[in-house]
């Protein structure tokens, strides 16, 4: 297969890269790793009539500590640079999902920006993202900068928030320790995979957080993120089962909502039923697993 | 038309592709390099794995303009005939990790890429790098077999692929060990 003809411009700079884009002419489109994309073009599903190559693009890439903790990804950063990456050892959900994103070969290649950006609904990254805070920064040639919090960033099936004149420049992780000697904070992602295809089924991201008390830690939560992929039209927070838990709920009765307000996929793999119960499943165990990295 | 420049198993080589055009393609049809497969086409298989600046990746799932200035090194790289067989191949050999050997230049190449990163792979370490590498032939368990003996001939003395050998300085002692070749039945 291959792709349908196309201009090809390789941006020298982030600025070039943005004038290109300027236009917010829905036929060019902005090339990263290319692992989606690139199929994707090649099934003629997408038929760009120009692509902006951002691959050159060294100040996109490579991962910097922030003052007061977070971390600055460039968003050209590969999953394999992720993977080895000592840092993501603390954000217990990235480094869970890291691992199963695609395949060795993808993850040589694949980006994580690119991958915010495309939106695939069932995308690993975007559990993780949602529940650790990510916030992608983005720039266009018009407005400059403005950054997105991931919650905001979904908008529906391969759908974002970003406009089409804008450039993902920054993908921000918060730190998992707090700022205070205040609460400790752990999480976890679990999925179900579907083994030809890799993709998750089912798959949930939760971070936790709580206060240490006089002697060790005191029994309440302080904060609860939980996020679902592969289940709904696009990843989302269980809100009410966030809730619930923060106001003392056992998670086995927590849970019974997780798909609460969702039109939940049925696919050839998973029927409806069958993927609303692995989000439960993968829920209990991303839960179990970041209560014990809590210690 | 775009002027790209590609170091293809250590010599560099300039052509004019169209923007569209594939690196496996290129590799296969403009360069005559038949080794690299093409299976799936659609970055499921794994066959037409090549290493690209040093990293395994899919060549039916990178444009040959994405590549421009970068290395690539196939399956041709790893040895200069069937008498000098690089270690991997070898042991592929020795230990039946192809019936076809269709899938082999991708399992060959994704093998390389995780034992430049982990020398001594255990199986679990093993199946988890073959995962987008898809055979139809042998169940796994003798790729697997291969590629941790092989290995194991890898960590007791310095092999290094055709190409590293003949490019490196003082090349001649450096060509892998030919290892022996299993007598037919």
């Amino acid at each position: 297969m291959i792709p349908a003809a196309f201009e090809y411009t390789r941006a020298t700079s982030i600025d070039e890269a943005l004038a290109l884009i300027a236009a917010a002419d829905p036929s060019i489109r902005v090339l990263a790793g290319g692992q989606s994309l690139i199929p994707l073009m090649k099934l003629r599903l997408a038929r760009p009539e120009r692509l902006v190559d951002l691959g050159r693009l060294e100040a996109l890439r490579g991962i910097r500590d922030l003052t007061g903790g977070p971390l600055a990804i460039g968003p050209l950063t590969t999953w394999a640079e992720l993977l080895a990456d000592a840092r993501i050892v603390e954000h217990g959900a990235l480094a869970d999902a890291l691992p199963v994103i695609g395949d060795v070969q993808v993850r040589n290649r694949g980006t994580i920006g690119g991958s915010l950006a495309h939106a695939d609904p069932a995308s690993d990254i975007a559990a993780p993202a949602l529940a650790l805070g990510l916030e992608v920064t983005v720039r266009s040639a018009a407005r400059g900068e403005r950054s997105i919090a991931a919650t905001e960033l979904f908008a529906g099936p391969f759908a974002t928030t970003i406009e089409p004149d804008e450039i993902v420049t920054e993908v921000r992780l918060p730190s998992p320790a707090a700022p205070q000697a205040g609460p400790r904070t752990a999480s976890a992602y679990r999925s179900l995979p579907q083994p030809a295809s890799g993709y998750p089924i089912a798959g949930v991201a939760v971070s936790l957080s709580q206060s240490r008390g006089a002697n060790g830690r005191s029994g309440a939560y302080a904060t609860c993120a939980i996020a679902v992929t592969g289940v709904g039209e696009q990843p989302y927070r269980a809100d009410e089962v966030e809730a619930a838990i923060l106001a003392g709920t056992p998670f086995a009765d927590a849970v019974q909502s997780i798909t609460s307000g969702q039109r939940v996929a049925s696919d050839i793999h998973a029927d409806r039923d069958y993927r609303a119960a692995m989000a439960a499943v993968m829920a209990r165990r991303a839960f179990e697993a970041a209560v014990a990295r809590l210690g | 038309m775009i002027p790209i420049r590609l170091t293809v198993n250590g010599e560099a080589v300039d052509l004019d592709v169209e923007p569209r055009r594939l690196l496996v393609d290129v590799l296969r049809d403009d360069l005559d390099l038949t080794g690299t497969k093409v299976g799936c086409d659609t970055s499921s298989c794994g066959t037409c794995t090549v290493h690209l600046d040093g990293r395994a990746v899919k060549s039916c799932t990178v444009l040959a303009v994405q590549a421009d200035g970068s290395a690539v090194n196939t399956v041709e790289s790893l040895a200069s005939d069937a008498d000098h067989l690089h270690p991997l191949q070898a042991a592929f050999v020795e230990h039946h990790g192809l019936q076809c050997g269709f899938c082999t230049p991708g399992m060959l190449m994704t093998a390389l890429d995780l034992l430049k990163r982990e020398p001594d792979p255990d199986d679990g370490e093993i199946r988890h790098a073959l995962h987008g590498n898809l055979c139809r032939c042998t169940g796994y368990q003798s790729i697997v077999t291969s590629i941790r003996e092989g290995a194991a001939v890898m960590r007791g003395g310095a092999p290094r692929t055709w190409t590293e050998a003949r490019t490196a300085d003082g090349a001649a002692d450096a060509i892998a060990q030919p290892r022996a070749r299993p007598v037919d039945a």
